[in-house]
């Protein structure tokens, strides 16, 4: 298929239409409303839902329900947005049902900003919302990966019945790139759900859809059986792209938006002749930890950037644990920062290091 | 031998969880009732709030999901989104549908919604063990209104019927009362009469139904259904405050 130039946002709407998704349920916020747009222009003519819920917190229990029906159901949202949604999605990950969920980064907190942000990585891995359990977070850095990743988000909700995040952010949403969209599925529920409420239609006993468990030993139960699931999901799958890591002395670890500008000035710091390395992690849960575990032995030092006051950099700090020194380098508020700011930073951590 | 009185088959074999004397249970067999003549378990999908009922997910025979908190209007949109030809009821007391759940029921109305919902008022939280409800009575005395509901302080009861009624998406909206063989018939005949207009695709149907909390009110079976009859009819007239009307018997 012939590239196409569009918007990260629409082209995530359109990247999820392909991969069967056919019930959408949005409200509107900066810096994401495109996508809802662009999926209450396009579902109607395909006969799909969209349907502007009365709250996030509406729009996400209307992915609860038809996600329960069986469905690929996802929502959107900026930052403020997914604090709403947060209730919901501890409810669709403790009934156990597949669900996506886009955040488009914005500065916060509170009300915050509309630029773009990373500050809401501790929320979309630590603090999705109340109790034990995990979502699993894509992080694309291109507009490209904004639809490549949607597939895969829909593929995995429905293989480990769970809640998936596409973590973005404002910069990615808003900015337009050539991309080629690949995926299609033909239906909206590529694979069997049998633990769906969708109408015992008299053929078998009624299902249940519930996170409710008032016997301490059957919940715990239950959640170590999920823990189990993340477990395999560790193994299995996590994902990060790496430049120029082989030889590096210095491995910049950055995610999304904050990993093109650090991509830039890794290139500038090799000119300099410098060994700079970039370790860009595409799932932020399961963090990819076997990425960074192999470059521990030869890396001097790493160098975590993120457009937040520093909390991927916690994850950084565990897979290193100690083993070798890690600086953080990050603007918030809805700043990117610069390649020459990241660049001082290299030479900084150079200095320190000889 | 002809079989005159047996429990309804879309009632599983399952004990209720309720207290003696509190009105769910017949409330519960109403719906069955009404899923069995019209046919529909099969292809009916309940949803479950949180409250005194949250349990239902085990007593009903159809499909059924458990929503958050006053939620389930919006649930039940993602459910009959999904597969319009599927019927769809909520089962909500009045702290889930009139106060955390407010905006979900009222924008489901506004929609248009094409669900049932059965709206179960006794005038306060039951399962958190007594507190003021939306619906509470000016000068019930309740867990956290330990002098009376004082409207000057805490607000007015809400009259949610008289409110949907407003709305233009709203196909019925209807009180209705178990506190007496007479008012269980009224009851019966509302609830089957919501269902029928989800089948017939008129939109939104709401049936209230005055309900009773002798362990939370202080009371005994009896002097509940009395203190129903004496203090919520007067504030909570019942009857129809909208009905799309038609071709439903």
């Amino acid at each position: 298929m012939a590239k196409v130039l569009m918007k990260g946002n629409e082209a995530l709407a359109e990247a999820a239409i392909m991969a069967g998704c056919r019930h959408f349920f949005g409200y509107p916020i900066t810096p994401q409303t495109e996508l809802a747009a662009y999926m209450a222009k396009k579902m109607p003519k395909i006969g799909g839902v969209y349907l502007q819920a009365e709250s996030e917190i509406a729009a996400i229990n209307m992915v609860l329900g038809a996600s329960a029906a069986g469905k690929r159901a996802m929502t959107s949202s900026s930052s403020p947005g997914i604090s709403l949604k947060s209730e919901g999605i501890s409810y669709i990950a403790g009934s156990d049902l597949p669900a996506v969920i886009v955040n488009v980064q914005r500065g916060g907190p509170g009300l915050g900003g509309i630029q773009p942000s990373q500050a809401d990585y501790w929320q979309a891995t630590r603090a999705t919302g109340h109790g034990d359990f995990h979502l699993m977070v894509y992080a694309p850095s291109t507009v490209q990966e904004m639809t490549d990743l949607v597939a895969l988000a829909f593929d995995n909700a429905d293989k480990y019945r769970m809640p998936v995040m596409i973590l973005s952010d404002g910069m990615l949403g808003q900015m337009m790139e050539p991309v080629e969209l690949k995926t299609a599925n033909a239906t909206d529920c590529p694979i069997e759900k049998p633990w769906a409420a969708c109408g015992h239609r008299n053929s078998r006993p009624h299902n249940v859809i519930n996170s409710l468990y008032l016997t301490p030993q059957a919940l715990e139960e239950l959640v170590k059986k999920r823990y189990e699931k993340y477990e395999v999901i560790k193994k299995e799958e996590q994902m990060a792209d790496e430049y120029l890591t082989d030889d590096a002395d210095i491995i910049l670890v950055a995610y999304g938006a904050s990993s093109r500008i650090c991509r830039t000035a890794v290139n500038t710091a090799r000119k300099e002749g410098i060994k700079a390395g970039l370790i860009r992690p595409i799932t932020l849960w399961p963090y990819p930890a076997k990425y960074i575990e192999k470059h521990i032995a030869h890396a001097k030092a790493f160098l975590c950037v993120e457009m937040s006051m520093g909390q991927m950099v916690d994850d950084v700090r565990l897979c290193v644990n100690g083993r070798k020194p890690v600086a953080f380098y990050g603007r918030t508020g809805g700043i990117i920062p610069a390649p020459d700011e990241v660049l001082n930073e290299i030479r900084k951590l150079t200095g320190g290091v000889k | 031998m002809a079989v005159v009185f047996q429990k309804p088959q879309a009632l599983l074999d399952v004990p209720f969880t309720y207290c003696p004397g509190c009105t769910h249970g017949i409330i519960h067999r109403l719906v069955a009732e009404t899923i069995d003549e019209l046919g529909i378990e099969g292809h009916t999908v309940g949803v479950a709030p949180v409250g005194c009922s949250v349990m239902n997910y085990n007593f009903f025979a159809c499909d059924m999901v458990q929503a958050p908190h006053g939620r389930a209007p919006a649930v039940a949109t993602g459910l009959k989104r999904a597969i319009p030809e599927n019927i769809v009821f909520t089962y909500q007391g009045d702290g889930d549908l009139a106060a955390i759940g407010t905006a979900e029921t009222v924008h489901a109305a506004v929609r248009g919604e094409n669900i049932t919902v059965v709206f179960v008022n006794n005038a306060i939280y039951g399962m958190t063990g007594g507190q003021m409800a939306p619906t509470s009575l000016p000068n019930q005395v309740t867990q956290t209104t330990p002098y009376g509901r004082d409207t000057s302080y805490s607000g007015h009861p809400i009259r949610v019927c008289e409110m949907l009624a407003t709305l233009e998406g709203t196909a019925l909206a209807q009180r209705v009362s178990v506190d007496n063989v007479k008012n269980v018939q009224n009851a019966k005949k509302a609830i089957k009469k919501a269902f029928t207009y989800q089948i017939e695709k008129r939109g939104f149907s709401i049936v209230e139904v005055l309900s009773t909390c002798p362990t939370n009110w202080g009371l005994d079976a009896q002097e509940s259904l009395q203190w129903l009859r004496d203090n919520m009819i007067p504030y909570y007239p019942l009857g129809v405050y909208k009905d799309v009307g038609g071709t439903t018997k």
